[in-house]
């Protein structure tokens, strides 16, 4: 009886290549903070990725994929820090989906990735600086840098028509970076700007910082800032005090929570974030919508930044982080066969089978120069007090 | 003449009008912070988180008030639900005295020491607050937003630079008014009052000459209590509610109460004014004040600012530390820290 049972389970055995394991990946985002009304949407958006695989039994000869979340705070570096050194110390992931704002994921990736040697995606750090620092290989991102985004903002900026634009950022690797790549492209392109300045998030009042904003005038105010923290706040102060009507929303005041609280006071503001109109990305929403969830930006870039980890791992034939950095290049770009959101068991398959394949996922996912996305973009705008999509570009 | 009227509403709309209301804010929980050190002698680093406490209740009050379907438009729900966050919060206060500063208290520790536990009872009541009302940012004004729009006043005045009252500003600043009042009536006049600068003067010659400790300890906290979860209400009716912001509110709270000369009431009230108007005054751009002020071949071509509003945050501190340097006991004779 006993060699009964035992047959098939050698033969099963022999049959996959690779011992099935348990495979832990790390979210950190920053669930607290001034982003935190967008954290949900994002950790949705991976956990699906991950769930979808751990489904199919298909990621490395039937492993166990499950995630491990932590909060990376957005704001406090050293409290990103901390959460990804017990990620990886005690829960030991093989890999860190994440962290949400720049600032944070630079401090993992020094502090914590780099000394580890584990790889991170992040689906929405998109300060310039990022493209350049020294990452071993291990740091990817499936968002744009906004050293790009800047060159559309300013693009657009110009082709509504705006002369002269007051720009506010938050003071932080995100809010500088944006902030002075708009100005210098917007400026390039003929423009002027009349003041360029920070402010700090989370601060009690910021009557002060507006009245600076108000006072060197301006066709339209950009916000570089976030809709939860210090932009939403200067956006109420100037609409307060009359001094602006219009606002300029890059990607981090594009939230819901913002058109939800000034409605149709900021009609006709508008801007635009990472997005794409590939046909991924509308299945994405509808697989989205499907489970329950409620989109917000990034959450696509958050599903792609899981799901690149995992293909890397099928590719790399190991769930170790130095083995699967080398493969992430190869399984998001042509060549091999397309692969969209829902999808992804096919994809284990294919490379199982040895084949390649194409991410293309939610958002359009190409990587370029240091593992970066190139980007496509939509435009919205504030319309009856609802984001509206304007355009893809 | 016209050219000057209009400078004016410039500088009330932009500083004057923010800053009193501001101003209004932080004195109130200065005043608080001030009361604490000069009756219980400590820092009381939890100030912050007892206003956001008390402004929890508020919200949760003005939640059911709402669902009642009882209205004082057109001002805010809140008015009605502060009485309730004030009870909460002094039962709040009373229970943290019990459980926590009064076994301190009998040990006589060092102020470091009694520092360091309300730093501990900061992160606790941070964390239970977050855990009742979530880290969302909540706005719970209902009232009428405007006083005077920006818009309407220049329709109004035929002026060509606007001035906007907030609802909130209004009330913030009348509210400020009588409670203050209130609270120096009730030092210097009561019996009860009197007996609480005695202790904070000199303690054991308080008690010698009668004065129950523990009654004068509980009508502290009492008075804090209603101080906190004024000012803090007042403060998230203004600006909205996050948990998040009330910690770092802490700071310049505590600089208006240093400034102003800590332990002295009158002090705390004022240094609050001090620290929203310098911020305001030092940051802003004179560019279209003095455009109105001057000869039109004279007019600033750049901001005329003296600092950038990134450095706002660095000027009450500045001014704290040219204070305890010139006049180390504050502006109003208060003790050295």
């Amino acid at each position: 009886m006993k060699k009964i049972i035992g047959v098939p389970a050698i033969m099963f055995m022999l049959a996959s290549p690779v011992l099935a394991e348990d495979i832990k990946i790390g979210i950190s985002l920053g669930f607290t903070g001034p982003l935190e009304s967008l954290a949900p949407a994002m950790n949705n958006g991976a956990q699906m990725a991950i769930a979808e695989v751990a489904k199919s039994k298909s990621l490395l000869g039937g492993s166990n994929v499950v995630a491990v979340t932590g909060d990376s705070t957005c704001a406090d570096t050293a409290a990103a820090v901390a959460t990804g050194e017990r990620l990886v110390t005690a829960e030991n992931v093989n890999a860190i989906v994440g962290a949400m704002c720049s600032g944070a994921t630079q401090a993992v990736l020094e502090g914590v990735a780099m000394p580890n040697g584990i790889v991170m995606i992040s689906g929405s750090a998109t300060a310039p600086v990022l493209s350049t620092v020294e990452d071993n290989g291990l740091f990817f991102r499936t968002a744009p840098s906004d050293a790009r985004s800047a060159e559309v903002l300013a693009e657009i900026l110009k082709e509504e028509g705006y002369k002269s634009i007051a720009i506010t950022y938050v003071n932080n690797d995100y809010g500088k970076g944006l902030g002075s790549a708009i100005e210098s492209n917007f400026v390039a392109g003929g423009g002027s700007v009349t003041i360029n300045a920070g402010h700090e998030e989370n601060k009690g009042d910021y009557s002060a910082d507006a009245a600076a904003l108000a006072q060197a005038g301006g066709d339209i105010l950009v916000v570089a800032g976030y809709a939860d923290g210090g932009g939403g706040t200067i956006i109420q102060e100037s609409l307060d005090r009359g001094s602006f009507e219009t606002f300029f929303l890059p990607d981090g005041m594009y939230a819901d929570s913002l058109t939800k609280t000034f409605g149709t006071q900021i009609n006709g503001s508008f801007g635009a974030s990472a997005g794409t109109d590939s046909p991924g990305d509308a299945t994405f929403k509808s697989l989205f919508a499907d489970a329950g969830h409620e989109y917000n930006v990034y959450a696509g870039e958050y599903y792609d930044a899981a799901a690149l980890i995992m293909l890397a791992m099928q590719a790399a034939g190991s769930s170790s982080s130095s083995d699967l950095k080398g493969h992430v290049m190869d399984v998001a770009n042509a060549p091999g066969e397309k692969i969209y959101p829902g999808e992804l068991a096919k994809a284990m398959k294919i490379l199982a089978d040895g084949g390649d394949v194409d991410y293309v996922g939610a958002s359009a996912v190409e990587l370029i120069g240091p593992g970066e996305s190139g980007g496509s973009y939509l435009q919205y705008e504030v319309q009856n007090g609802k984001f509206e999509t304007v355009k893809y570009r | 003449m016209i050219d000057i009227v209009n400078a004016i509403t410039l500088l009330a709309n932009y500083i004057i009008v923010p800053s009193l209301a501001y101003g209004s804010q932080l004195a109130l929980g200065a005043l608080g912070i001030t009361m604490v050190y000069a009756v219980l002698r400590f820092s009381n680093f939890a100030h912050g988180e007892i206003m956001s406490f008390g402004t929890m209740i508020s919200i949760f009050m003005i939640w059911l008030i709402q669902s009642l379907g009882i209205s004082i438009q057109p001002l805010p729900t809140a008015l009605l639900a502060l009485p309730f966050s004030i009870i909460a919060t002094i039962i709040l206060l009373l229970g943290l005295d019990k459980v926590v500063f009064r076994y301190y208290q009998n040990q006589r520790v060092q102020p470091v020491t009694f520092m360091i536990v309300s730093v501990g009872v900061m992160f606790f009541l941070a964390g239970l607050i977050r855990f009742f009302i979530g880290t969302s940012k909540k706005n719970f004004d209902d009232g009428e937003r405007f006083i005077i729009k920006a818009s309407e006043f220049k329709q109004i005045t035929g002026l060509a630079e606007g001035l906007s009252i907030r609802t909130t500003q209004a009330i913030t600043v009348i509210v400020t008014l009588l409670l203050v009042t209130y609270i120096f009536w009730f030092l210097n006049k009561t019996k009860t009052g009197k007996s609480m600068r005695a202790f904070s003067d000199n303690e054991d010659l308080a008690l010698l000459s009668g004065i129950k400790p523990n009654q004068v300890i509980v009508i502290t906290w009492v008075l804090v209590g209603i101080l906190a979860s004024v000012a803090g209400t007042l403060y998230g009716l203004d600006k909205g509610y996050k948990p998040f912001v009330y910690l770092q509110l802490v700071l310049p709270i505590f600089a208006a109460a240093i400034v102003g000369g800590v332990g002295n009431p009158l002090g705390a009230v004022l240094g609050g004014y001090i620290i929203a108007f310098s911020e305001a005054f030092i940051t802003f751009a004179y560019k279209r004040f003095l455009t109105y002020l001057v000869p039109e071949e004279w007019a600033p071509q750049g901001l005329v600012q003296m600092l950038s509003t990134e450095y706002k945050f660095a000027v009450s501190f500045v001014l704290l530390v040219i204070v305890l340097l010139i006049k180390p006991t504050g502006l109003f004779r208060g003790r050295t820290l």
